[in-house]
């Protein structure tokens, strides 16, 4: 447990450091007046907070503090506190329903987010849990694709259901799907191929293995992840924005959280759209995916020890 | 992927330009929403403060406040700081396009493509090999060096199949510094004029990994590092850049999923930090999207000022030439039918669609939204084709033969309502006498030399548009979708 913290933490504390410093810069020279708060405001926003979320947490400052002396660490605090207030209520583990033979996951997000990456973990900390898991190879468009979960499954044991490249996705997660409740497995997650929010037909494409899949089970998927690079700035809420209204998201896991990105953004989506943030990527290692926390992560983001 | 930005800047500027005098306070209102504008769209803090600093210099000037215009000089000294910081001439000069890359140099001359996880090194690999291969005629040889990405070569080595690019063969169990020196070698035996080394994805504070990619430009000398990067990134952009500029020196960047709608401030972050130019935009997933940066279109993009440049070459790269010389004629003799317009509309869908188009028209964001209210989409561009295929070959040569049956019976045909085959002939009418204004402005010499227009052929940016024509009959057909009427 302590590995994976100290690591997030490091990578946390690299990316948060000159933002301590610059709230340090501010605070140990002059009181809390407006002047300090506007710093403060684009220290914020250049931490990827957004200019929204920034705004609120400064104002919420300025009620308590404003006027009096204070120090960095004082203010630091504060701030970790506000946001993690944010946080807390979107970190939930993604639970698979156990009555569900399988439990569907679609994943989905931008191309390159580590979609295909993600569910090799997932698919490692549920085999780990005791849960038999199947992995569809439903991205038939980039390649090697297929290969790259193939080698996944073979990682993890976990039986990869895949077809050609250029095949009809929806038909390929069909058939896994079909796979998986003859198998009665546990878990089911598909791969789709990554793509741009704002291409509408391949959005559509989404939708369609959605509506395929709901011919074998009503209700599937029963979870729709996203996968959102902790690296992406503020066009991470259209992402987001987009992939819940045509796809029904229903949480999110952020990847790449171990490089200098800090990751802010995730204050202004928990903001704006309360979506559980299930877990964070942390390496590309199999045992590199971790649940977030909301504390730790608010304390790493300003620079504090937890 | 600027389109964001642009909406908000356009309103900016909107109540700038309206106002006769200026106040110095007035400059630093505007100024206060572009600098959130910019912080909004991802452009790093410091570089922000630069550009503002820099833009209210030369705004307070005496000059600027006692011009007629003072809110249009404001928009040009903006436009012109963006053309700066996004590293063009405030004015390029473009008779010969600069070579995308500097190839010059002994073959084969390494490019090494380096970046973070996910950020589309692969891709652009493949996309730059068959460009070079192409339109440069170079003999290009694509090597993986990531050996830590599942199925990473296998995927570099799948996409040279498609582009039909020579990939250097992939033996299993080798590491990265020899996998380089073995396609430096193979190049200079095998006569390759280029050799295109695709590293792993890695993290700018990765020590060892740097130094492995710090090795790999030791052995190979590339004569271009180019540091791929996601036009979505955030503020880390200047982090990440700053690390892979010091550590392993880069000539140049890629930006990649331009086409997103981003508001891709990282563009200025990290020519900014690195003072190294952009020199590729990846604007699709298919392998011919990649583009050259023209940092003056691009901030004309940012400001509203439309992208008619990019707007013309598009038009010229999907028009079939001979179908744009026959249109040419029919349009001199001051003929133009369904058929024309059907292909008219065709065209249209070629280019990308009505949105892709519109967001290069200069002026053109709030008609977007218009657009958008008005829930017009593309699907209308298909049924209006659906309506002219269940035509006759007679109807569409002689539109007035259409009568009330004969409309029934296209309605039918084309799963639409008669009221809907009106729209379209009446939008029909309108752009036939569009294009007979169009032929006397060609007599008197004002129509540009649009339809048959060679790639890469004059046209002053926003010249062409008055002239009534983008390909003549291009917005003639368009009139319709978005009329309303």
């Amino acid at each position: 447990m302590s590995g994976w913290f100290s690591r997030l933490k490091q990578g946390l504390a690299r990316s948060s450091s000159r933002l301590g410093e610059g709230i340090t810069g501010i605070f140990t020279k002059r009181k809390l007046d407006d002047a300090a708060l506007e710093e403060l405001e684009e220290l914020l926003i250049a931490a990827d907070l957004g200019v929204a979320p920034a705004a609120k947490l400064t104002s919420q400052l300025a009620r308590t503090r404003f006027g009096k002396d204070v120090s960095p660490e004082e203010i630091r605090g504060a701030l970790a506190e506000e946001a993690a207030k944010m946080l807390e209520p979107v970190a939930r583990p993604l639970e698979p329903d156990p009555a569900r033979k399988p439990h569907v996951v679609l994943v989905v997000g931008v191309n390159g987010t580590g979609k295909t990456t993600t569910i090799g973990k997932l698919a490692k900390f549920y085999r780990e849990q005791g849960l038999s898991v199947v992995l569809a190879a439903g991205d038939t468009f980039r390649a090697a694709a297929i290969e790259q979960l193939q080698i996944w499954g073979k990682r993890t044991g976990c039986p990869v259901v895949s077809g050609k490249q250029g095949a009809d996705a929806a038909g390929l997660a069909y058939d896994a799907l079909q796979k998986a409740q003859s198998e009665r497995a546990d878990l089911l997650l598909i791969d789709t191929a990554g793509r741009l929010h704002n291409k509408e037909n391949l959005m559509a494409e989404l939708q369609k293995i959605i509506r395929v899949i709901r011919k074998l089970d009503p209700v599937a998927p029963h979870d729709v992840l996203l996968t959102l690079d902790a690296t992406t700035g503020q066009n991470a809420l259209q992402q987001v924005s987009t992939f819940k209204d045509l796809v029904h998201v229903s949480g999110l896991v952020v990847t790449k959280l171990d490089g200098s990105a800090r990751g802010g953004v995730l204050v202004a989506l928990a903001e704006k759209f309360g979506l559980p943030v299930h877990a964070v990527g942390v390496g590309e290692g199999a045992d590199d995916l971790r649940p977030f926390e909301a504390k730790a992560f608010a304390r790493g983001l300003m620079g504090l020890d937890s | 992927m600027f389109e964001s930005l642009q909406e908000r800047l356009s309103d900016v500027f909107g109540k700038l330009t309206r106002r006769g005098a200026l106040s110095e306070s007035d400059v630093d209102a505007a100024l206060r929403e572009v600098r959130i504008a910019l912080l909004e769209a991802d452009v790093a803090l410091p570089v922000v403060k630069d550009f503002v600093s820099g833009v209210r210099e030369k705004a307070v000037g005496q000059e600027v406040l006692r011009s007629v215009t003072p809110g249009q000089m404001v928009v040009k000294i903006v436009h012109d700081q963006l053309v700066e910081m996004l590293g063009g001439k405030p004015k390029e000069e473009e008779g010969k396009q600069a070579p995308l890359l500097d190839l010059a140099a002994q073959p084969p001359v390494a490019v090494m493509l380096i970046g973070l996880q996910g950020s589309g090194k692969t891709t652009t690999c493949a996309k730059l090999a068959k460009r070079l291969t192409e339109r440069e005629r170079k003999k290009v040889m694509m090597a993986s060096l990531d050996t830590r990405r599942p199925a990473a070569q296998r995927q570099l080595a799948v996409l040279g199949e498609q582009a039909g690019i020579n990939t250097l063969p992939i033996v299993s169990g080798e590491p990265p510094l020899a996998i380089a020196k073995r396609a430096m070698q193979t190049g200079a035996l095998e006569g390759y004029d280029v050799v295109l080394l695709d590293t792993a994805g890695r993290l700018s504070i990765d020590e060892e990994l740097m130094d492995e990619v710090a090795q790999v430009r030791d052995a190979v000398k590339p004569q271009e590092s180019l540091l791929v990067a996601d036009a979505m990134t955030g503020q880390d952009a200047v982090n990440v850049a700053k690390a892979f500029q010091d550590k392993v020196g880069l000539t140049g960047i890629a930006l990649t999923r331009v086409d997103g709608d981003a508001r891709g401030g990282a563009a200025l972050s990290m020519k900014a930090v690195t003072g190294r130019p952009i020199k590729l935009l990846g604007t699709g997933e298919k392998l011919d999207a990649l583009e050259a940066f023209h940092a003056d279109r691009v901030a004309g993009r940012i400001l509203g000022m439309g992208d008619i440049v990019s707007l013309v070459e598009r038009a010229a790269e999907t028009m079939e030439q001979d179908d744009a010389e026959k249109l040419a004629k029919k349009l001199e003799k001051g003929k133009f039918d369904l058929n024309d317009m059907s292909k008219q509309l065709q065209q249209l869908t070629k280019m990308g669609g009505l949105k892709q188009l519109m967001g290069m028209l200069p002026g053109v964001p709030k008609l977007q939204d218009q657009l958008k209210n008005a829930k017009i989409d593309d699907k209308v561009v298909k049924r209006q084709l659906a309506i002219i295929s269940s035509m006759t070959p007679q109807e569409r040569a002689r539109p007035e033969v259409i009568k009330a049956s004969r409309r029934q019976r296209i309605a039918k045909g084309s799963g639409t309502s008669v009221q809907e085959v009106n729209k379209l002939l009446k939008q029909f009418s309108e752009a036939q006498k569009m294009m007979k204004k169009v032929k006397k402005m060609g007599k008197s010499g004002r129509l540009p030399n649009l339809p048959g227009m060679p790639p890469g052929g004059g046209l002053p940016p926003g010249g062409g548009l008055g002239g009534g024509g983008l390909g003549g009959g291009g917005l003639g057909g368009l009139g319709g979708p978005f009329g309303g009427r």
